[in-house]
């Protein structure tokens, strides 16, 4: 099986140093990046794919030209190889035109599966996936809890988390699926593979090179924010120590003063 | 071009969900402020009870039966229907932040090319067009955001508004789905209920949240319990998932569920950035944790030091009295 995953370097959210610039737009020079949360399930489900019925995962990337440097944690956990899109003309690109140029870029490849995170932690638009199975023309099966493909029959069993469960959805093969974390914990990269990473090809595209008029020449998207500021803080709390029988007698009459019972 | 507000209604067990009400209220005053009007659409293989249900909030509704929704993914018959409703003059597009409406905000920007504006916590008119509230960042910033051209997908989380019903009930037009998908289909081979998932989170006025302190499975007993008492839903962080002490469905958090509701309690959570990230706009936090230093006192409203397994069965007893035994 042959496996494109779409995987995008963003702020550690765990680092906690996340902030916009002075044009609102995302500071990527304030956060150390790692491979988005969402889209390390996508890959670590592609790569038990491929350890199962064979083949290879390939990685695809729209960011900026030090994107690298993150891809390259992907491919120690096992991808074979990356595709980086990279234009100076994509700097704070908006969501069509990041969905027009991922099929673009996608369209250039050969796949079976085509996966990504069910949404990005920077951008959270969780739009990204289903508007490239549209360009792509290619089945959505969103939501995946859980991944079996049947090569043979060339179709795709998906369980599609739902609100009460999950749906056991099945499409035709090449498809596009958006991936959760109910895939399983991602495996931690092996020295092996680190060492592997350093030699794996990385191909760098412009936009020239994916042809079509993909972004608008004159820089303005179809999307602008016109102002940020913090959340409101929230007054501090009050903290309530002593036998449970009190703390919780004070936690009913918090619930009463609001009306919550 | 006058702007035109199409409401995309979901339907949930038959009926209409708590979050498309509020999109009608939230598109009808928008429609008023901007001199435009709103429509609502809910595509389903038996639309007609939703239908009524939405067109208590707005004017006009169409209610379109698509019976291929009922054994194949709804998103592309959605689309389908927005489309045609594009044609007729719709200017923008509002969706739920939920996994059908997120799924079917991309096929429409992926069709049309409009631009996103997502995970709307407030939408008011400004001009020419809606600015849309959102909170990025995992709650660093909360930024306003414009279209840049006249049209646009929007979609909004549940409590953005409360929903108000119209006056007077708006007139329905009933209709066949007519649009083809533009996607190979999808089968809905089998639909499996989880034991303990049948509550929305988002809908939930509380919610009753089991962390690492919980200690196993069974310490979800204890969190049901006061789920019950406080007419709330169960949810969990990403530790008590990840240990398989709850199903994913429960989790509330950066790559869980995002949840606003009236009163958050959260028993042995420390409040870890992945999880605040899901719950920091609840209107009430109360927590309950052995720990004074945990993080999560940064932002509870009452944080009780104390042991969960003392002070929960306590607070239970103490709801059991007030309500009278």
């Amino acid at each position: 099986m042959q496996i494109l995953v779409l995987t995008k370097p963003v702020p550690d959210p765990a680092a906690g140093s996340e902030r916009l610039g002075p044009d609102f737009r995302l500071d990527r020079g304030a956060s150390p990046a790692v491979v988005n949360g969402n889209d390390e399930y996508a890959l670590e489900a592609a790569l038990q794919l491929v350890e199962a019925h064979g083949g290879e995962v390939a990685i695809l990337t729209m960011a900026p030209a030090n994107a690298p440097e993150t891809m390259r944690k992907a491919l120690a956990m096992g991808a074979q190889r990356g595709i980086l899109v990279t234009d100076p003309a994509l700097a704070g690109a908006d969501i069509p035109t990041t969905i027009r140029v991922l099929a673009a870029a996608a369209g250039r490849e050969t796949f079976d599966l085509l996966l990504a995170g069910l949404d990005t932690s920077d951008g959270t638009s969780g739009a990204v996936a289903a508007g490239v199975a549209l360009r792509l023309g290619l089945p959505l099966l969103s939501s995946a809890g859980a991944i079996e493909p049947n090569p043979d029959a060339a179709t795709v069993r998906v369980h599609r988390l739902s609100a009460t469960g999950y749906d056991v959805v099945e499409g035709p093969m090449p498809a596009v699926i958006s991936c959760t974390q109910a895939l399983g914990a991602p495996r931690y990269p092996s020295l092996k593979g680190i060492m592997a990473a350093r030699s794996r090809e990385i191909a760098t595209l412009g936009l020239a090179d994916l042809g079509a008029d993909l972004a608008p020449g004159d820089g303005v998207w179809s999307t602008r924010v016109e102002a940020a500021e913090p959340p409101p803080a929230r007054a501090a709390g009050r903290v309530v120590t002593g036998p449970a029988t009190d703390a919780a007698r004070e936690i009913a009459d918090f619930l009463a003063d609001r009306r919550l019972i | 071009m006058p702007a035109t507000l199409l409401v995309v209604g979901e339907v949930a067990d038959g009926t209409l969900t708590r979050l498309s009400a509020e999109m009608a209220t939230l598109a009808e005053s928008l429609a008023e402020a901007a001199g435009g009007r709103a429509i609502g659409l809910v595509v389903d293989a038996e639309p007609a009870a939703a239908a009524t249900e939405l067109a208590g909030f707005m004017a006009s509704v169409e209610a379109v039966t698509a019976p291929q929704t009922s054994g194949e993914s709804w998103a592309p018959y959605a689309l389908a229907e927005v489309e045609r409703a594009v044609d007729a003059g719709v200017t923008h597009v509002f969706a739920g932040v939920t996994a059908e409406g997120r799924d079917l905000a991309g096929l429409i920007v992926g069709r049309l090319g409009w631009g996103l504006l997502a995970n709307a916590e407030a939408v008011t008119w400004s001009g020419t067009g809606p600015m849309v509230e959102a909170t990025v960042l995992g709650g660093k910033a909360i930024t306003r955001s414009v279209f840049t051209g006249e049209s646009g997908v929007i979609t909004v989380r549940t409590g953005s508004v409360e929903a108000e019903a119209a006056a007077s009930p708006g007139t329905i037009e009933a209709r066949d789905a007519v649009g083809t998908p533009s996607l190979p289909a999808v089968r809905v081979l089998e639909r499996v209920a989880e034991a303990g998932a049948e509550a929305s989170l988002e809908d939930a006025r509380s919610v009753v949240v089991g962390g690492r302190g919980i200690g196993g499975p069974e310490g979800f007993g204890l969190v049901e319990e006061l789920a019950g008492l406080l007419g709330g839903v169960v949810g969990a962080t990403r530790a008590s998932v990840d240990a398989g002490w709850i199903a994913y469905a429960r989790q509330i958090g950066q790559t869980g569920k995002i949840v606003k509701p009236a009163l958050y309690l959260g028993l042995g959570v420390s409040g870890a950035m992945q999880h605040r990230v899901g719950m920091q706009a609840a209107d009430a936090i109360v927590a309950v944790n052995k720990d004074p230093d945990a993080p999560i006192a940064e932002i509870a409203d009452l944080f009780v030091v104390g042991d969960l397994f003392e002070v929960g069965p306590a607070l239970a007893a103490e709801l059991r009295a007030r309500h009278g035994g």
